[in-house]
């Protein structure tokens, strides 16, 4: 709506002048990828595995149904291409940076699963604010995360039992 | 005969009255995860088959309107009970529903002196609403929990007032919660039902001897095989109003999501004794259409 409106506005303005840099009237910093990482940097937060919104599982057993820490970066990572590419919900996933998702996901199911991971995202409340997440949207990415899942061949059983500790955190995910 | 039109249209106004565009509304965009619209029962609304559960029908979540469609057959030893039905479902809040039912008597009306085939036929308009809570998401545990109406008319009042019912209409009262513990990958149900029905109302309700009202309990376990398929089992306790020996029911069941929109239930049922016949026990199969 509102670049709409403005680029409406634009229309009606005369010629812009010449060799103006309009990120930088506007105050808008130039996002640059880490050269190391491939990431955008984030704003400030402390790092903590409370972060990740739920106890580990004890013991290993879950994490071998999944194939261990790579089976879990894997599964994290398929599914968020699933998710980028699945027109129900990749609206909300353009402007976002898939090379962190990738990683801070697939961290946090690995801390979950106590595949020997830290998780350094940020907490499910502050990573969603603004993002307008529903029921139905939670529920789009619950389907591509059993997607990727059944093609890593967990059995369903262990599956269930990620979506268990997943499952919780709807309330912080979806906007009231 | 009281009429009951004013309750649902009251539950479908607080639904109504959620702060939502008509343009923001879906139809049958089919945002639930699937088999988690449940099974629609014999009753109509939707369930395990035989219990009533707190589910919303159709496929619908907060912004959407769906709707369902059902029929069932249920071969028993002396009976054939067949039932159909459709509901809508909305906003994932209230559910509206009609189911009718008609019981084959067979040799039993012969019998009985009613006629060989004679069909008890009745009517079940039912009406949910759910308070608060869902099925999958938030608390774990806090259940989704649903109550609701089901008014029943039996369109064979002269045959139900025969076996010693007061009446040929009757309302039972419903409240459910439903939640599936997903780390042990189980769906539990617990419905208390309010009712003074007789085989669900087939055989009327209450007795001219004064019996009526009584607390019921409907509980289902189902466990998740795969995202498609489930297999559980049903206990529903009854009332005995009219001193036929009505049993409690019972059943064991696989359900299988044929697509997203198409699912098949096949079941054993063990319906006890029926107006004196006992041993009851047979196959259920359903189909359910949903949207
Ligand atoms: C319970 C369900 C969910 C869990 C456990 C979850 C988990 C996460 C995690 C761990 C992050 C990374 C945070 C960080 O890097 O600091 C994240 C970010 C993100 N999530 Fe989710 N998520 C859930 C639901 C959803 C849904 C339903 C959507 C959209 C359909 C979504 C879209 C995103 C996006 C776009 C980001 C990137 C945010 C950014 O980098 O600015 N998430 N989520």
């Amino acid at each position: 709506m509102i670049s709409t409106f403005l680029s409406a506005l634009m229309l009606f303005q005369q010629a812009p002048k010449q060799g103006v840099d309009w990120d930088k009237e506007f105050g808008v910093e130039e996002r640059v990828r880490d050269p190391e990482t491939g990431e955008f940097p984030v704003d400030p937060y402390d790092q903590d595995n409370a972060n990740a919104g739920a106890q580990p599982f004890e013991g290993e057993r879950l994490a071998e149904a999944f194939g261990g820490r790579e089976g879990i970066q894997r599964i994290a990572e398929r599914t968020v291409e699933l998710s980028e590419a699945d027109p129900r919900i990749a609206d909300i996933f353009v402007a976002h940076d898939m090379v962190r998702l990738k990683r801070t996901l697939g961290e946090q199911f690995c801390y979950l699963l106590n595949a020997g991971c830290d998780y350094s995202g940020r907490d499910m409340r502050t990573a969603h604010a603004g993002m307008g997440v529903k029921k139905a949207d939670l529920n789009a990415l619950v389907e591509n995360l059993q997607l990727a899942m059944g093609e890593a061949d967990v059995p369903f059983a262990a599956q269930n039992k990620l979506l268990s500790k997943l499952a919780p955190m709807s309330r912080d995910v979806i906007e009231r | 005969m009281k009429s009951i039109l004013p309750f649902p249209i009251c539950l479908t106004l607080i639904a109504v009255h959620a702060p939502l565009q008509a343009e923001d509304i879906e139809w049958f965009e089919g945002d639930k995860l699937v088999l988690t619209n449940g099974v629609s029962t014999v009753e109509g609304t939707s369930g395990g088959g035989l219990a009533t559960w707190s589910t919303i029908a159709g496929r619908e979540l907060e912004n959407g309107i769906g709707a369902s469609a059902h029929v069932t057959v249920i071969e028993l030893p002396d009976y054939g009970w067949q039932s159909h039905g459709v509901s809508i479902g909305v906003l994932n809040r209230v559910e509206l529903s009609y189911a009718r039912q008609n019981f084959d008597t067979r040799d039993v009306g012969t019998a009985l002196g009613l006629g060989q085939g004679f069909t008890l036929n009745q009517d079940i308009y039912g009406a949910k609403v759910r308070l608060f809570g869902d099925i999958v998401y938030g608390d774990p545990h806090v259940p989704q929990i649903s109550i609701g109406v089901e008014h029943k008319r039996n369109l064979d009042g002269p045959v139900a007032l025969a076996v010693g019912a007061q009446d040929d209409e009757g309302t039972d009262y419903t409240v459910s919660a439903t939640k599936l513990f997903l780390r042990q990958s189980l769906l539990v149900n617990a419905t208390v039902r309010y009712t003074e029905a007789n085989q669900l109302g087939l055989l009327g309700f209450g007795s001219a001897a004064g019996e009526g009202y009584s607390l019921e309990f409907e509980g289902s376990v189902a466990y998740q095989l795969s995202r498609r398929a489930v297999i559980g089992a049903e206990l529903r306790t009854k009332p005995d109003n009219l001193g036929l020996g009505e049993d409690d029911w019972f059943d064991l069941f696989a359900a299988y999501a044929v697509t997203d929109n198409v699912t098949l239930t096949a079941a054993y049922v063990d319906l006890g004794s029926i107006a004196t016949f006992e041993d009851q026990r047979g196959a259920f199969l359903s189909a359910q259409l949903a949207f």
